[in-house]
């Protein structure tokens, strides 16, 4: 008790202390940017100076969104104790990844202290992986025929598959290369008294990586502070792995998911059903006058349809009814023509082969589809055809999709943040516990760790793109913050390319994009750095942060190519050159330069602009004041970028840590 | 436990009754009874719900799944006279907007 009470009073300190140093952090910092924006720009130098503005207020906008998630840090502590009794599935999803490797995790699964079933979820449909996993008594499961010839929407696809074929009332989700400690569910399986509790997400921590972490693997102020902050407001996110999760509320998710994109694929379909059926009519003759009262007849129920759909009606109904008179439609209709059928026919299996390859989730039918098809010209009995294709499509199976049940969203790459944020919007709640009860394997090469960050960005910035949190009716707003403040800080690479050209562009061709170097400057920026510096030092509590926030900057070209290529996949229906991230090192062929070329460049532009800023200074072109300032943001470039260097010669963690190879002979060998 | 009762009408309609808690565990007992009646050509098909006391997620999803089975042979499922507990699910899920539950069995498939 006594003890109990000294820690609650000690974490009610750090949160009084934390909370002063988030009021000052966001005072200090508006303070700065209104000025810079009201009173220090070089309007005359705008191509700079307004990008620079912009990017600071950027940044300004991270660091308050950051404070607001700190200033409800919920550290949980203790766990209440695991009611006995539960029925647990124990999920380990794998694709490709070594047999080994998923035994192991397996094994360690099966040893779990609470009683559980344990399931090896193979994607890659292994005959050696499962025999293996049986001869010890693990489930192994791969996707059923359901699946052939679908959209099989990668991770989130082989959890949905799994999802159907067990019956725990609870999920334990881990990845193929995450050992679970035997502890997990006893320690985790409490939360669930709260009936209203549907997720509740651990760390995870990786074993193979060295102390100074070179490629940035760890994530402690992310897994720590940061979800511990979301925590707070009823946010904390679902992060693929490690991750225990009430299954009614999956399925309830699943349900009301699919109500909804039946509903958004029936209106679509019944839209373009119209624009269809006016195409055709405009092509007929006077003389067709028969074929005119059908199509007619058709527009007609359309209108009646979507009236009802308006008032309410169940969507069942309406769509078997509109079947039902498109079919006898039809059926008066194939006597009176057939000429034209064939090239229809043919433009019909079209529109039913391109939903099967729609995958952005939505109802199955891709827009770019169905706006071919209403710009075709249509025969009257293709046109009929058409409508009752695009009806068919859309109904109750979700025709295009392997399972019309989908809890795990199939919106985005990164499945778990989406379906945690649809989960909040249901009114479920998450936790997360701070407690290390999984070890994990990180990526040992660059360029596997860049494919990595690559998808978890791209995946991010889908779902900003898809389901933009700020619009999400169904969440609180300290929740949509919360969300979106995921997304903001993944927009950062396009502030580092400011953040890296105003030096130069200063010590150049000594252009300033504030209109002085002044005291006041200073006395305005430099405050606002300092305490948002010790407000990473405060919630840290001795976690390394050095190492995210210089790859936050240093990986500039992979968060502006997730930006680009999110925003390419979701508005113009690109591909977005999805990876697995490989689970096992890749071959070793030297350091890496190539993967982090725009980074070298950005370095070398920096170190001559130093010496350019030099030159200026000692031929009496450029002041000392702004030249030293700037001299000095080079420097703070140079050490933040100096990571890529480190990771680039990276070569892979060695448990035993014996002298590293000269790296020259390894050089020769590539 | 959870039992089903299984009728055919005079007009070949099936009629599925589950008696008791229709939850994870007798979900797929429900899925099964349904794919079996459209597999031996019985596609109209009404679950009377009168007689379940509880329905969770997963029994809605064989529900749905069972709907999937019989529309795609021509037919339809229809659901009647939920409890309270039930609708609220239904509710719940938005999945009253798309299957509208019947007051009775027998006119399930009137309109």
């Amino acid at each position: 008790m006594g003890i109990g009470r000294h820690i609650d009073r000690q974490a009610a300190r750090r949160l009084l202390t934390i909370r002063i140093i988030v009021l000052l952090t966001a005072i200090l910092g508006i303070n700065y940017v209104v000025w810079r924006w009201l009173f220090s720009v070089n309007w005359d130098a705008w191509w700079i100076a307004v990008p620079l503005v912009l990017a600071e207020t950027y940044s300004l906008v991270d660091s308050l969104l950051f404070g607001l998630a700190m200033w409800r840090l919920k550290e949980r502590g203790e766990p209440p104790p695991a009611p006995p009794g539960l029925t647990v599935d124990v999920l380990i999803a794998t694709y490709n990844e070594p047999i080994e490797l998923v035994m192991n995790t397996a094994r360690a699964a099966l040893a779990i202290d609470y009683p559980h079933q344990t399931w090896v979820l193979d994607d890659g449909n292994r005959a050696d992986l499962r025999a293996a996993a049986e001869a010890e008594g693990i489930g192994w499961i791969t996707r059923s025929s359901e699946w052939a010839d679908r959209p099989r929407h990668a991770k989130a696809g082989n959890l949905n598959n799994a999802l159907l074929v067990t019956e725990g009332e609870f999920l334990l989700i881990l990845d193929a290369d995450q050992v679970p400690s035997p502890t997990i569910l006893d320690r985790t399986l409490g939360y669930f008294d709260d009936p209203q509790m549907a997720l509740v997400q651990t760390p995870q921590w990786f074993v193979n990586v060295p102390e100074d972490d070179p490629l940035g693997s760890q994530a402690p102020l992310f897994y720590g502070p940061i979800q511990q902050g979301k925590d707070g407001w009823n946010a904390a996110f679902f992060c693929g792995s490690n991750a225990i999760i009430r299954r009614e509320a999956l399925m309830q998710l699943g349900v009301s998911r699919y109500a909804d994109e039946v509903e958004a694929g029936v209106q679509r379909a019944l839209r373009t059903a119209r624009s269809v059926l006016r195409q055709a009519r405009r092509g007929l003759d006077d003389g067709e006058v028969a074929v005119r009262r059908a199509l007619d007849s058709i527009e007609h129920d359309i209108g009646r349809a979507r009236r009802e759909l308006a008032r309410g009606e169940a969507l069942m109904d309406v769509t078997y009814r509109f079947q039902q008179r498109v079919a006898a439609v039809r059926r008066e209709l194939v006597a009176s023509d057939l000429t034209a059928l064939q090239s229809d026919l043919a433009a019909i299996a079209e529109l039913e082969r391109s939903a099967d390859e729609a995958d952005d989730g939505l109802a199955g039918v891709d827009l770019s589809a169905l706006d071919q098809l209403s710009a075709r010209e249509w025969s009257p009995l293709g046109a009929v055809e058409t409508v009752q294709a695009l009806v068919d499509a859309v109904d109750v199976d979700l025709g295009s999709e392997a399972q019309p049940i989908m809890p795990m969203a199939t919106i985005s790459v990164t499945e778990d943040m989406a379906t945690c944020m649809r989960l909040h919007g249901l009114g479920w709640r998450t936790a997360y516990h701070d407690e290390v009860l999984a070890h994990g394997l990180a990526p040992e090469d660059l360029a596997t760790m860049l494919t990595q960050r690559l998808r978890w960005a791209q995946g991010t910035v889908q779902v900003m793109f898809r389901e933009n949190p700020l619009l999400q009716r169904r969440l609180r707003w300290g929740q949509r913050l919360m969300y979106f403040a995921t997304m903001w800080s993944y927009l950062s690479g396009f502030a580092a390319l400011v953040y890296l050209a105003a030096p130069i562009v200063y010590l150049t061709i000594g252009v300033l994009p504030v209109q002085a170097i002044s005291t006041e400057f200073f006395l305005r920026l430099v405050p606002f750095l300092v305490v948002n510096q010790l407000l990473f030092f405060v919630v840290a509590a001795g976690r390394p942060t050095w190492r995210g926030q210089q790859y936050s900057l240093a990986l500039f070209p992979v968060w502006i190519k997730s930006f680009t290529s999110a925003f390419g996949n979701v508005f113009l229906g690109r591909s977005l050159d999805f990876a697995v991230t490989p689970k096992t090192r890749q071959e070793d062929t030297g350091p890496a330069w190539h993967l982090v070329r725009p980074q070298l460049w950005a370095m070398a532009a920096l170190v001559a602009a130093a010496v350019a800023g030099l030159v200026r200074i000692g031929t009496g072109q450029a002041s000392a004041a702004g030249t030293t300032f700037n001299l000095l943001w080079v420097g703070f470039d140079l050490a933040i970028f100096s990571v890529i260097i480190k990771a680039a010669r990276y070569r892979g963690f060695d448990a035993g840590a014996p002298a590293p190879i000269p790296e020259r002979a390894r050089r020769g060998a590539a | 436990m959870i039992e089903f009762a299984v009728d055919t009408t005079p007009e070949g309609i099936g009629v599925v009754t589950p008696k008791g808690r229709l939850n994870m565990s007798s979900a797929r007992g429900l899925k099964e009874i349904l794919d079996g009646l459209v597999s031996d050509g019985t596609s109209k098909i009404v679950v009377d719900l009168a007689e379940t006391t509880f329905l969770d997620s997963s029994g809605l999803g064989a529900l749905i799944a069972g709907l999937k089975a019989a529309r795609q042979s021509g037919g339809d499922l229809r659901v009647a006279r939920p409890t309270e507990a039930v609708l609220t699910v239904f509710k719940l899920t938005n999945l009253d907007r798309v299957l509208r539950p019947r007051d009775s069995v027998e006119g399930a498939f009137d309109a």
